[in-house]
């Protein structure tokens, strides 16, 4: 048997594409959420439109509170540390959670440093902005990226920034010449080697998902046409009206995102989506922790 | 001319079962919707994913009645992971049955959560050291009639193998291999000549 963790890791994203990952509170969300079609779940106390109106510090969930979740489904639960937080990720990896997300939605430990995600055996997901940051953050050895967007607003503009960014530079770098990598390296502050995958494969060497204020099947949509590999809904399902119903459609969205007739059917009758808040009009700027 | 493999394809790990079959010199093509069932079928692929994602977004797309039926007719099925899980005619601690194309009995994430994920190398079939990835896989606890076991590991069923029906517990399609498809592909060709 041999341990390469890293292609074990990379391989288990694989198995999560075409789906959509859902942040739950409760076992009981996370039974609707699996009944609904979720391909994963991310287990965290409150949800990030929460956290937002409740402000102050906010920390990995609790313990018991995952290991609920985990005894609730069988899909794989991932939960949050915060950046840069060695010990809330060492603490993640004892209850065997099966993907950590190093996240801007929690409160950052460290302005400074991420942790060296290649010193652990569990699996990483960061989110990214751009190129650069999604490279960083898989050369300190995440084997998943998400776009940042802004979290628990609703709002999708910033996941679509992020999105088109990192996939036009991601054609961009493909398009150089050879001797033009070492200078592109320098310009994303990433490292060669990732920047040479990038140009010979024409993608991340990592599955990328796209997160931060999904709400509808068609913000879902969206998101797939404009490259995401699945998609991560946060406070989008359980802060609207039907979340059963409003979550197996962001699901149909997402595996048939090309067919619009299907996208109008699946739209219908959803009741309220969550209320949102204008990025531009929020003091947390959550994308803005860690580069 | 080629033979046409429809990949399942509403979550997981299609896209790297379309590179292994194209590799492996067959035709593969995306089986999203009924109207993918149009075109000449000659095989279809059940890849890794989840299996209650892909279960629900089966039955959702109307794909699961005419699949089925194409199943108990004889249409060759290559199935990894997920796809066993669907094919199974029981499962462990669950009452849900998908297909039950497959007289086995299969205990999901068997090896643990992903820190229990691991790669093994072992012989499949007449072909030895084939490098196999098993992803938060399932087992095989039980087989019944005229079933086959292709690969094992540590004495338990990780592959088998019943009439029209190949099904693993493991993703030979995260490796560079191709030897499990090549012999699904020959198997094919032989099973058309006798008909």
């Amino acid at each position: 048997m041999n341990e390469d963790r890293g292609e074990l890791n990379r391989n288990l994203a694989q198995m999560l594409k075409g789906g959509v990952i859902m942040d739950v509170t409760t076992p009981e969300q996370a039974e609707i959420a699996e009944a609904a079609g979720a391909c994963a779940v991310m287990a965290l106390e409150r949800i990030p439109a929460d956290i937002r109106a409740a402000g102050g510090v906010s920390r990995m969930s609790d313990p018991a509170m995952i290991r609920g979740i985990q005894e609730a489904v069988t899909i794989p639960v991932m939960a949050k540390c915060r950046i840069g937080h060695v010990a809330e990720a060492r603490i993640l990896e004892a209850v065997e959670i099966d993907y950590i997300d190093e996240s801007e939605v929690l409160s950052p430990a460290d302005d400074v440093y991420h942790i060296d995600k290649s010193a652990f055996r569990v699996p990483f997901v960061c989110g990214a902005r751009d190129l650069g940051e999604a490279l960083r953050r898989i050369g300190e050895g995440a084997s998943m990226i998400r776009t940042k967007g802004e979290p628990g607003t609703g709002d999708v503009i910033q996941a679509v920034r992020h999105l088109r960014r990192m996939q036009g530079e991601i054609r961009r770098v493909a398009s150089l010449r050879e001797d033009e990598l070492y200078e592109a390296a320098k310009r994303l502050a990433a490292p060669l080697d990732l920047v040479r995958y990038v140009h010979a494969n024409g993608r991340l060497p990592v599955v990328n998902f796209a997160a931060g204020g999904v709400a509808t099947p068609a913000d879902a949509a969206l998101m797939m046409e404009l490259g995401a590999e699945g998609v991560f809904v946060g406070s989008g399902i359980f802060k609207s009206g039907d979340p059963a119903k409003r979550a197996s459609a962001i699901v149909r969205a997402v595996a048939n995102w090309r067919d619009s007739k299907l996208l109008a059917e699946i739209s219908e009758n959803l009741g309220e989506a969550m209320v949102g808040i204008n990025a531009d009009e929020i003091e947390t700027i959550m994308e803005e922790r860690g580069r | 001319m080629k033979p046409q493999v429809g990949v399942l394809s509403v979550q997981g790990a299609f896209a790297e079962h379309v590179r292994a079959f194209r590799e492996a010199g067959a035709d593969p093509f995306e089986v999203r919707s009924t109207g993918d069932l149009a075109r000449p079928l000659d095989a279809l692929v059940l890849p890794g994913g989840e299996s209650t994602v892909q279960g629900r977004l089966l039955k959702e797309t109307g794909l699961f009645g005419p699949l089925a039926e194409r199943i108990a007719a004889g249409l060759p099925v290559f199935a990894t992971c997920a796809g066993l899980i669907l094919l199974a005619e029981r499962l462990e601690g669950d009452t849900t049955v998908w297909f039950g194309a497959l007289p086995v009995t299969v205990r999901r994430n068997a090896y643990g959560r992903q820190l229990g994920s691991f790669a093994a190398k072992g012989r499949v079939g007449p072909d030895e050291d084939v490098p196999q990835t098993f992803i938060r896989a399932p087992s095989i606890v039980s087989v019944g009639n005229g079933v086959e076991v292709l690969s094992s590991f540590e004495g338990v069923p990780t592959g088998v193998r019943r009439r029209n029906v190949t099904a693993l517990a493991w993703h030979p399609e995260l490796t560079q291999d191709l030897r499990v498809f090549r012999r699904f592909l020959e198997s094919m060709q032989v099973s058309a000549k006798r008909r």
